[in-house]
């Protein structure tokens, strides 16, 4: 069999697509969230961030979002058909079961992905192509004539149901994160021999800052900071 | 004290099983898990009935023989401790006791709680070793291996191939066994010329017992009586992704891949 | 019965040389052609079923565990002797050789004990490249220790898993040769009796324990690898699976047993806690270099704290009998001490059946961290089993039965009497005498395994002319029944007591008459009683279930009923042995201060008793011992 496909069909190299493509999301989060907080700078900063991406940076921005489309595919298949093996593996569950180690975090990747997975479709429907329009801001433009992402956010969240559904989403993100940042190193193999391996501090401080900087966001506006 | 037994029972390979009750009385807290139940079964054999099969040998946690799901955990609520080796005095007088076999596909039960491990055989056997034939060794000294090795590869050496990775893990995933034995023989000087190999074929053939992947829920770490660390793991990835980067590059050589 | 030893001639260290260039070879294309049945897959049988198969033969190798690698050879904590001198202490492999000679009190031939001392620099080569995780030292090299009082650091070691790793290295060769397919492996296969055509050995009868199917499977010579019989004891430091059938029927197929009655008491095992207790544990000997062994000196203070007795009503008897070995002499004779204090009335514990092991004085002396340091992993194995902190209490520990030196008779190339059986590790007699000494078990069941009978084996199918025999050989047929009818009459008897009640008490009897100190008194009253308890055991067993699965019962039933033979044997052994030496003790042979006394005029020989028949009593075969190198003394640890 050849190599490659032999490591594309065993579980530890789906394992790695998983990781590789996990620490481009990580990597994305992170760019996108430093993007958001602008919002705290004004209308004008964010309104024209996002017109600069979508203006003179558009292809950059074109080829960012085909390396994602492409991790995200990769991500979820691998993760389906993983779940589809290890559901495999024990045929016959326990009756009793009770887990030792294993974090919450851990035991939600399943359930929190589904959820993001839906979240991001109903982001991207949200803001991006703006089909879905709670806050009735389709094609608002600002006074520099860029369209008006501010005052979608500000809108938006201000309505309880759709603020909620994304601090809800971004706590699941942080879950997923909190393993997902520490397994995917792991897994790649970059991880030192430790004393104590389940330990993860540095996964903490990921997790902790980008789930908190997309949560300042709509708290910023039900708090009436960002208005 | 005295204890309720719930315990897995199924007559052959090919029946269906269900739980039964038993009652243990007068249980000290001096004897082991295995112990309680031979009194259990003298009971069960005096009343003319099969006793629990179960699987045990050296009883001093070392030959990996015995292991059963205790309410829910995999060789029981003692840490670093195979299923022989736990002693009642952790239980509570009047507790239920939940004793279900190791669950796997690739361990199907034979009867009561006793399952077949050959798997783990099988992944030995399709590169867990150096090749050395008897007779052809120099002398032991002429190969030097630094303490820190030597001792790395003790510490994955002390697996007991009883399988309580597998059946702690929410996945069903044999890797914690699979990678004790790649860090065990990588870790040596003489394990570096089959590296290679042995990390793309034992990994294979993990594969294709089906057994599940890894999530690195650290569960098998805390049910291995020998307390093997999921750095192992780490370092079979490494070895699995450095044996496909060198099978490509014997092929671009033309060698026989 | 004529008892050819076959020792090759000439000086001690050109015999196994000259022995090799003399053995027939087999031709490397007809080896495939053969093939050669190991049974057990320990250090003796594993190594030599891996090793077979690299020369080209075709292996069946069986085992009754799950797996290979749950062969008992695993429990060996200590180490492996081989006298490498690595470090320069005056080492030789004639020290390890009269060291052993001399340990095993002067029962064992020295031809076979050169020739183990010989092999064992080259198992440490071998155990190596194969990855072996030996103890180092900071430089790379090779770490020793001292081991079982020897005056030189000639063990190597790995942790406390010695043994473990051992096996795993055999193990793994064994799989790497099952994966080229040289070797078959049959996991979960008990053999029940040797096939002989034409008296030599063709085979064996196993039983598939999964399926309970009874089958035979011939071959050109077999090997028996299957381990000591201490489990006779019912409490011994053997896993619970060890048993003697193997042996025991090849023993009523015409091989000789040679000196049941050599068995060896561990001292440091924790001691018994109750009723309930199944075995026992082994705690490592090494823990007598800093444990002082002491007991109350007056009776009344047996019940107390050991820690509110004071020092001035202590007994540190071993320190008192044997001033110059003390805490450190070998292991026969630091357990019959305890036995003796046990005796007087002054062991602790419950039953009063322990002495203390005292660490005390070392935490005060080192510290608790360097103690913790040597033997953390001991202490919390003793915590977990006993409840009790050794680093504030003194340990309790008493001798248990843990190693039988004797077993099937061979001569120099392993065969037995019965031409074509093999016989390798604890299951033959041949190396340890009367007494083993420490590190010395894994050298030789790897010595036998690796470097000995590959190369006897082939000695014997190329001198040897084996015609064909067929599954439907009337002696084939004739075996195969035999073992169907035992089962069955087993199965039949559907009796009222279990399996395990009958080994406990041919246990206890055998331990109060056959243990650590035997008397002819004692000893004709357990031949009266064994053979009692084997007629009840054959009218009132109960045995649940049928033949037809696994059927935990019935194998232990089996192995019991051959225990009960094997363990008049010992007796009648024990009794013959008008003398005291090595792990033998018999209370009319000893000196005025209680030491052994060997009768070497009478009973330098080897016994090898000669089944004679069902109901008859076995014969006596005698091989007298020549010792041409070493000057036979009077063991002395004072």
């Amino acid at each position: 069999m050849n190599s490659l496909v032999a490591f594309y069909r065993s579980t530890i190299g789906k394992k790695i697509l998983m990781a590789v493509s996990g620490l481009i999301g990580i990597g994305f989060v992170i760019l996108h969230m430093a993007g958001n907080l602008q919002v705290f700078i004004g209308q004008n900063k964010i309104n024209s961030y996002g017109a600069m991406l979508h203006g003179p940076l558009a292809e950059v921005t074109w080829l960012l979002r085909l390396v994602l489309i492409v991790a995200v595919i990769v991500h979820v298949l691998m993760a389906y058909q993983l779940t589809q093996r290890s559901a495999a593996a024990r045929p016959i569950d326990y009756q009793h079961r009770s887990p030792q180690v294993s974090t919450l975090a851990s035991r939600t990747m399943k359930w929190g992905g589904i959820l993001l997975l839906v979240f991001i479709v109903v982001h991207i429907l949200h803001f991006t192509t703006e089909a879905i329009d709670p806050a009735g801001w389709r094609g608002m433009t600002d006074s520099q004539g860029h369209r008006d992402v501010y005052g979608n956010i500000v809108a938006s969240f201000r309505i309880w149901w759709v603020a909620l559904f994304y601090i809800v989403a971004m706590l699941a993100l942080g879950l997923h994160l909190y393993h997902g940042a520490w397994a995917s190193v792991r897994t790649l193999g970059f991880a030192k021999p430790s004393p104590h391996p389940l330990h993860r501090r540095i996964a903490l401080v990921v997790a902790a800052i980008v789930w908190l900087g997309f949560t300042l966001v709509p708290v910023g506006v039900i708090a009436g900071i960002i208005r | 004290m005295n204890l309720t037994l719930h315990v897995w029972r199924q007559t052959g390979p090919d029946t269906n099983g269900t739980m039964e009750r038993y009652e243990a009385r007068d249980v000290s807290p001096d004897m082991s898990f295995l112990e309680m139940l031979d009194v259990v079964n003298e009971g069960l054999v005096e009343a003319g009935q099969m006793p629990i099969a179960f699987d045990h040998d050296c009883r001093e946690g070392i030959c990996g023989s015995c292991g059963m799901m205790i309410n829910g955990v995999a060789h029981g609520p003692s840490k670093g401790t195979a299923t022989c080796q736990l002693h009642m005095r952790t239980f509570e007088d009047g507790a239920s006791v939940y004793i279900e076999p190791w669950r796997s596909r690739a361990f199907p039960v034979i009867k009561d709680l006793v399952v077949n491990r050959g798997a783990l055989d099988r992944i030995i056997a399709a590169g867990g070793f150096i090749s050395a034939q008897t007779g052809g060794a120099q002398d032991a000294n002429n190969i030097p291996v630094a303490k820190q090795d030597s001792d790395d590869a003790m510490d994955a050496a002390a697996c007991i191939g009883c399988g309580a990775c597998v059946a702690a893990c929410p996945n069903g995933s044999a890797s914690l066994f699979t990678a004790a034995k790649i860090s065990h023989l990588g870790a040596l000087p003489q394990g570096q010329p089959e590296r290679n190999r042995r990390a793309q074929r034992m990994v294979l053939q993990m594969d294709s017992e089906g057994f599940g992947h890894c999530t690195l829920y650290g569960e098998c770490q805390e049910a291995c009586p020998k307390e093997i660390s999921i750095d192992t793991i780490a370092r079979m990835n490494r070895d699995f992704v450095g044996s496909t980067v060198a099978a490509r590059e014997e092929k671009a050589l033309g060698g026989t891949g | 019965m004529e008892l050819r030893s076959k020792i090759p001639s000439g000086p001690l260290e050109k015999k196994w040389d000259k022995h090799r260039f003399e053995m027939k070879l087999v031709n490397p294309a007809n080896k495939r052609k053969h093939t050669v049945i190991v049974v057990g897959s320990g250090l003796a049988g594993g190594a030599a079923a891996a090793t077979l198969s690299e020369l080209g033969y075709n292996v069946k190798c069986f085992c009754f565990q799950d797996s290979p690698r749950r062969a008992h050879s695993i429990a060996a904590q200590g180490g492996i002797n081989a006298a490498k001198n690595y470090q320069n202490d005056g080492d030789s492999i004639f020290r390890l050789f009269y060291d052993t000679i001399k340990g095993g009190d002067f029962r064992a031939r020295e031809g076979n004990v050169y020739r183990l001392a010989q092999t064992s620099v080259n198992i440490i080569d071998q155990c190596v490249a194969q990855g072996v995780p030996f103890a180092r030292e900071y430089g790379g090299l090779l770490a020793n220790r001292s081991f079982g009082g020897a005056q030189v650091s000639r063990t190597f070691y790995a942790r406390g898993q010695t043994g473990q790793q051992l096996l795993l290295g055999a193990y793994q060769a064994l799989e790497k040769e099952v994966s080229k397919g040289g070797v078959t492996m049959y996991p979960r296969t008990e053999m029940l009796d040797v096939v002989i055509v034409n008296g030599r050995a063709r085979g064996i009868v196993v039983r598939d324990m999964v399926s309970g199917a009874i089958e035979t499977h011939l071959a050109d010579a077999v090997i028996l690898g299957t381990g000591g019989y201490g489990n006779v004891f019912f409490l011994s430091t053997n896993a619970k699976g060890s048993n003697a059938t193997a042996i025991w029927r090849a023993y009523k197929r015409g091989a000789a047993f040679a000196n049941p009655c050599f068995t060896q008491i561990h001292p440091t095992c924790i001691p018994v806690a109750g009723e309930h207790q199944s075995k026992l544990t082994l705690m490592s000997e090494s823990l007598r270099n800093d444990g002082r062994v002491w007991v109350p000196k007056r009776k009344e203070d047996c019940a107390k704290a050991p820690n509110a007795i004071p020092e001035a009503d202590r007994d540190y008897y071993l320190e008192r009998k044997y001033p110059s070995f003390g805490n450190l002499s070998p292991r026969d004779i630091a357990s019959r001490a305890a036995k003796e204090v046990c005796d007087e009335g002054r062991g602790v514990g419950p039953g009063g059946r322990g002495v203390y092991l005292d660490f005390g004085d070392a935490i005060k002396r080192v510290g608790v961290d360097k103690i913790a340091e040597r033997y953390g992993n001991l202490f919390e194995m003793y915590q977990r089993i006993t409840d009790e902190n050794p680093y504030e209490v003194p340990m309790r520990i008493y001798p248990a039965v843990h190693y039988t030196m004797g077993g099937l008779w061979v001569d120099y190339n392993l065969m037995s009497t019965i031409p074509g059986l093999h016989v390798t590790g604890e299951a033959n007699f041949s190396d340890h005498g009367a007494n083993r000494l420490g590190a010395s078990a894994l050298m030789q069941g790897l010595a036998d395994g690796y470097f000995i009978v590959p190369l006897t084996i082939g000695d014997y199918i190329g001198s040897t002319k084996l015609e064909p025999v067929a599954a439907d050989h009337p002696d084939v047929q004739a075996t195969e029944a035999a073992v169907r009818d035992r089962v069955n009459k087993l199965l039949a008897v559907k009796g009222t007591r279990t399996v395990t009640s009958f080994h406990r008490e041919l246990g206890r009897t055998m331990w109060e008459y056959c243990g650590m100190a035997r008397s002819a008194e004692g000893l004709r009253k357990a031949l009266e009683i064994i053979p009692k308890l084997r007629d009840e055991f054959w009218r009132d067993v109960r045995i649940p279930g049928t033949g037809a699965e696994l059927n935990q019962s019935l194998e232990h039933a089996g192995r019991v009923a051959d225990f009960f033979e094997l363990a008049e044997l010992m007796c009648l052994d024990a009794l013959h042995r008008e003398e005291s030496c090595g792990g033998h003790f018999r209370v009319e042979h000893q000196t005025p201060d209680g030491e052994a006394l060997r009768d070497d005029e009478h009973f330098t020989y080897v016994a090898a008793w000669e089944f004679a028949g069902e109901g008859k009593p076995p014969v006596l075969n005698k091989e007298p011992l020549v010792f041409e190198n070493v000057a036979l003394s009077q063991r002395s640890y004072k």
